[in-house]
């Protein structure tokens, strides 16, 4: 349960970055911490004591594996950050160049 | 054990990242967290995960660095102060009212439901004829899933690509 915790306060300190910073870099980055902290959320749920990699060898039968359905899902989910992080930071580069400025407080005016 | 001190260190390298003056080394600190993500996957059980964050950490880096070098991080602390610190605290309690309910009815660490995986590890083998589970999953019972961050990625660059376009030739000389 203290593994849960932690996880929990990882996500606080991403949640507490990206509600409180004005630089748009450490938006992302808040972004990103909370994304790491979600994979390790699901992979700790699957997790088994004195567990296999679930991976089978060739001539033993292995009954106490970790389980793989959220190893499978998360696998997904961490190409699909850097999609998104790449996506974010593209943005944030066109907005530096058009404004000078990372201070989301100085992003207001519509420029055409 | 282990996986107390590495997540209380990557605790203590986010909040680093989160609160650096200088952009480079807030970047730098998160690479450490998502490095000390990959040991926890290995510590998990998790080879496959361990291999794909390593990668796309290295990428995530290359980028984030792409996008903060040579460029200075104005330090305005002035503005709402109060409103936005208290406006943060509110949203963090919310959060943690509802995770403190949702914890309530989560199995205890170790012990994991697997009703759904059963079917898996039983035919695993048999039917799609991959050793590594895993692999079994991702891309023979649930390719769908597959097919669709396939599809996410190529829409990701796509969007990367119509936002970071130059301007043609034609389009500068009129």
């Amino acid at each position: 349960m203290s593994l849960y915790l932690l996880c929990l306060v990882l996500f606080c300190i991403g949640l507490y970055g990206v509600l409180r910073k004005r630089n748009l870099v450490k938006i992302i980055i808040g972004l990103g911490i909370i994304e790491y902290s979600l994979n390790l959320f699901f992979v700790l749920l699957g997790y088994k004591f004195h567990g296999r990699a679930p991976i089978d060898a060739q001539d033993q039968i292995i009954l106490n594996m970790v389980d793989p359905l959220p190893q499978a899902l998360v696998l997904t989910s961490i190409v699909i950050g850097l999609g998104i992080t790449a996506l974010v930071i593209s943005i944030a580069i066109r907005i530096y160049e058009k404004y000078g400025t990372f201070d989301i407080t100085k992003i207001k005016r519509l420029r055409g | 054990m282990e996986l107390h001190i590495l997540l209380i260190f990557m605790i203590f390298a986010a909040i680093v990242a989160i609160e650096a003056k200088d952009l480079l080394s807030s970047v730098i600190a998160v690479g450490a967290v998502g490095f000390a993500l990959c040991l926890a996957f290995l510590i998990l059980k998790a080879p496959d995960l361990a291999i794909t964050q390593l990668v796309v950490e290295v990428l995530c880096l290359i980028i984030l660095i792409r996008a903060t070098i040579n460029r200075d991080l104005p330090l305005v602390i002035e503005g709402r102060w109060i409103f936005n610190t208290i406006s943060t605290l509110v949203f963090i309690a919310v959060f943690l009212f509802f995770s403190w309910l949702a914890l309530k009815e989560l199995p205890s660490f170790g012990q994991p439901l697997m009703t759904v995986v059963k079917k898996y590890l039983a035919e695993g083998t048999t039917k799609t004829g991959a050793v590594n589970i895993v692999t079994a999953v991702i891309l023979d019972f649930r390719a769908y899933d597959t097919l669709g961050e396939a599809t996410v990625l190529f829409t990701a660059v796509i969007g990367i690509m119509a936002v970071l376009r130059r301007p043609g030739r034609k389009k500068i000389e009129r």
